[in-house]
């Protein structure tokens, strides 16, 4: 016996789906409305059929056009990346990974310690730097100046000639407006020697719909250019770039897949979407 | 999206205003609009869905029905039942009998367990202990250093016998159970009352690194577990809560940065889910942002009250 409409029960289990992937509220029942609404004019009875419809919307919303290179390529002087986020995301981390990248891809890399406050980061990113092979620009000084620090880092890479400078800056909370202050003033700080040609915005993929605020935020003060997606090894989905893309124009440019150097990752629409709905 | 749910529910009760008995109807409108608010506030389906039924129940019996005010009785309901799972009465540590009391903590990669390791120390002290901290992540880079510094802030001695990963070290050697296990021996040698033992970030997901962890948690008997949780995780914290809570059978948990704006709904989920109490709130990077966790304002922070 063939059903009249899709139950209930279906439309309830996809919104649970959308909701535990941390989609939001918002974005979730948009979705099923969209999806609603075609599933209505299609007039579609299977589940089946509804469930590859919502993947097919999913992937749009996504959108796998969006430009997610690295504006690292640049000639004539290194490329300047700068690495923010609030406190524990994987910043630090995501650099040192980075770094790895670059350096198979033959860039003379240099490291800049910009996290001046926290204990023990500017050895931790000294770390990540001899595991990966490039040197790391920090400050002795207990609570240095971290703009002067990152901009010495822009400042040696120009003299080395090295292809990319990447700054790794301290976690900071975007509702603490002095912390924010510090940061616009790194990356301006930075913009007297040369130009910022990424700002990665480090996010956690367990963060809920704090997210949205953290990327509105960072962007109003240093401009985000891409999105790090970090700790998707673990259960969590990340579901709350969704909304962040959509609502920012922000791409999610890499994923984080562990706490060892090899674990970055190109984000890939698909595979994004895949997990997101995955049981 | 932004309006807060008080917003909301004062709308929704505008409505309702003077009609003395509520129906069925008129409370699904307020169940919608608390479980949008809870959403919002990265409660955890499971946890909504539950929560709003027992809402529901209470908001169609006699209390209800017989208020003056029926929108507020709700309102007091709502903030009742959340208070009640967050705890309603907290719990402080519980110290051993025989000293030394070991506390052990445990929770995801940059959750703050190391930041909070300094901050329990300088805490413990300032009430008349001598704790030792036990540098038991040798994983993370670094980490060993950032807890010596913590604890060197705090003015409390840290127990490292191992440098973990640093830039001589650079992959990762020692057992950290062992160090767990030597640790312990030098707080009785040194006639310690309190250990706090710092380990390293691990997924739920992690079988072999959650082992370690119920390893160093058997080998030293820890009389306190502490569950470390962002406050600013999502739908996540469940499946995260329970894994810890099968893993090391946690005694209690520790809500950090609550000092950003996020709601928080995270501690409702993980108090509903593992009936454990949260114990205390992390709210910042200083030594002294630390305070014991208030199940009343932590509702109606959730509820955006
Ligand atoms: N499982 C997992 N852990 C990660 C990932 N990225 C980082 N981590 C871990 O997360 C923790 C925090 O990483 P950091 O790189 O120190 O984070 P941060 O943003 O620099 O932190 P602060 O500078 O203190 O704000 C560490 O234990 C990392 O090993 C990831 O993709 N997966
Ligand atoms: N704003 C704020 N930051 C915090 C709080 N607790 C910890 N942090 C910061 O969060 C980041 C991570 O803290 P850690 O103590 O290193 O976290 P962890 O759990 O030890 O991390 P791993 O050892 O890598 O798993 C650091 O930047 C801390 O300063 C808090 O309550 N508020
Ligand atoms: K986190
Ligand atoms: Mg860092
Ligand atoms: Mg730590």
């Amino acid at each position: 016996l063939s059903q009249d409409e899709i139950d209930d029960d279906v439309w309830d289990e996809i919104e649970e789906i959308l909701l535990s992937a941390d989609l939001g509220a918002d974005s979730t029942f948009e979705l099923v409305d969209t999806l609603r609404e075609r599933v209505k004019v299609e007039g579609s009875k299977d589940p089946a059929r509804v469930k590859a419809i919502l993947r097919e919307e999913l992937i749009e919303l996504v959108d796998p056009e969006f430009d997610r290179s690295l504006a690292v390529d640049v000639s004539g002087r290194p490329a300047v990346v700068m690495v923010v986020g609030v406190n524990g995301v994987g910043k630090t981390t995501t650099v040192g990974k980075l770094a790895r990248v670059m350096v198979a891809k033959d860039k003379d890399v240099l490291l800049g310690a910009a996290d001046t406050f926290r204990a023990a980061a500017a050895e931790q990113l000294t770390t990540w730097g001899s595991r990966v092979g490039v040197p790391t620009v920090f400050s002795d000084v207990e609570g240095a100046d971290p703009a002067s620090v990152a901009f010495e880092a822009v400042d040696k890479a120009t003299e080395l000639e090295a292809d990319v400078v990447m700054v790794d800056t301290a976690g900071r909370l975007q509702n603490k407006a002095n912390l924010m202050d510090e940061l616009g003033k790194v990356k301006r700080v930075i913009e007297k020697k040369s130009q910022v040609d990424e700002v990665l915005l480090v996010l956690d993929a367990t963060t809920g719909q704090n997210g949205l605020s953290q990327a509105k935020i960072f962007s109003e003060v240093v401009d985000v250019s891409g999105i790090v997606l970090t700790k998707l090894d673990g259960t969590a989905r990340g579901g709350i770039v969704v909304a962040i893309q959509k609502q920012l124009g922000v791409p999610v440019k890499l994923i984080g897949l562990g706490e060892g150097p090899d674990d970055l990752a190109p984000f890939d629409t698909e595979s994004f979407v895949d997990a997101l709905l995955e049981e | 999206m932004f309006n807060s749910l008080s917003d909301r529910l004062t709308a929704t009760f505008k409505n309702l205003r003077g009609k003395g008995k509520l129906t069925e109807a008129d409370i699904d409108g307020t169940a919608r609009e608390i479980r949008r608010a809870l959403l919002d506030a990265d409660v955890a389906v499971p946890v909504v869905r539950e929560f709003i039924a027992r809402i529901k129940a209470r908001a169609l019996g006699s209390e209800v029905a017989q208020a003056l005010n029926p929108g507020q009785q709700v309102v007091k309901i709502v903030n009742e039942e959340l208070v009640g799972i967050l705890g309603g009465q907290t719990r402080q540590l519980e110290f051993a009998k025989q000293p030394p009391t070991i506390i052990m903590l445990a929770g995801l990669q940059g959750a703050g367990k190391t930041t909070l390791a300094g901050k329990l120390a300088l805490h413990l002290k300032n009430q008349g202990h001598a704790p030792v901290l036990v540098a038991c992540d040798l994983q993370r880079p670094n980490a060993v250093k950032q807890l010596q510094v913590g604890g060197q802030r705090a003015g409390v001695p840290v127990y490292a016998p191992h440098p973990g990963v640093s830039s001589e070290t650079e992959a990762a050697t020692g057992d950290p159970v062992a160090v767990a296990r030597e640790g312990l021996t030098h707080a009785q040698d040194k006639l310690h009352d309190v250990v706090i033992i710092d380990t390293a970030g691990r997924l739920g997901v992690d079988e072999e690194l959650m082992r370690q962890a119920a390893d160093i948690k058997a080998a030293v008997n820890a009389h306190e577990t502490l569950f470390v949780i962002d406050a600013m995780i999502g739908q996540d914290a469940v499946k995260t809560a329970q894994a810890f809570n099968e893993g090391v059978n946690f005694t209690g948990v520790v809500l950090t940065k609550l000092d950003g704006d996020a709601r928080g709904g995270a501690a409702l989920s993980v108090a509903s889910v593992t009936g454990k109490p949260v114990m205390y709130a992390s709210t910042g990077e200083g030594l002294k942002d630390f305070e014991v966790f208030h199940p009343d304002r932590m509702a109606r922070r959730i509820l955006d009250m």
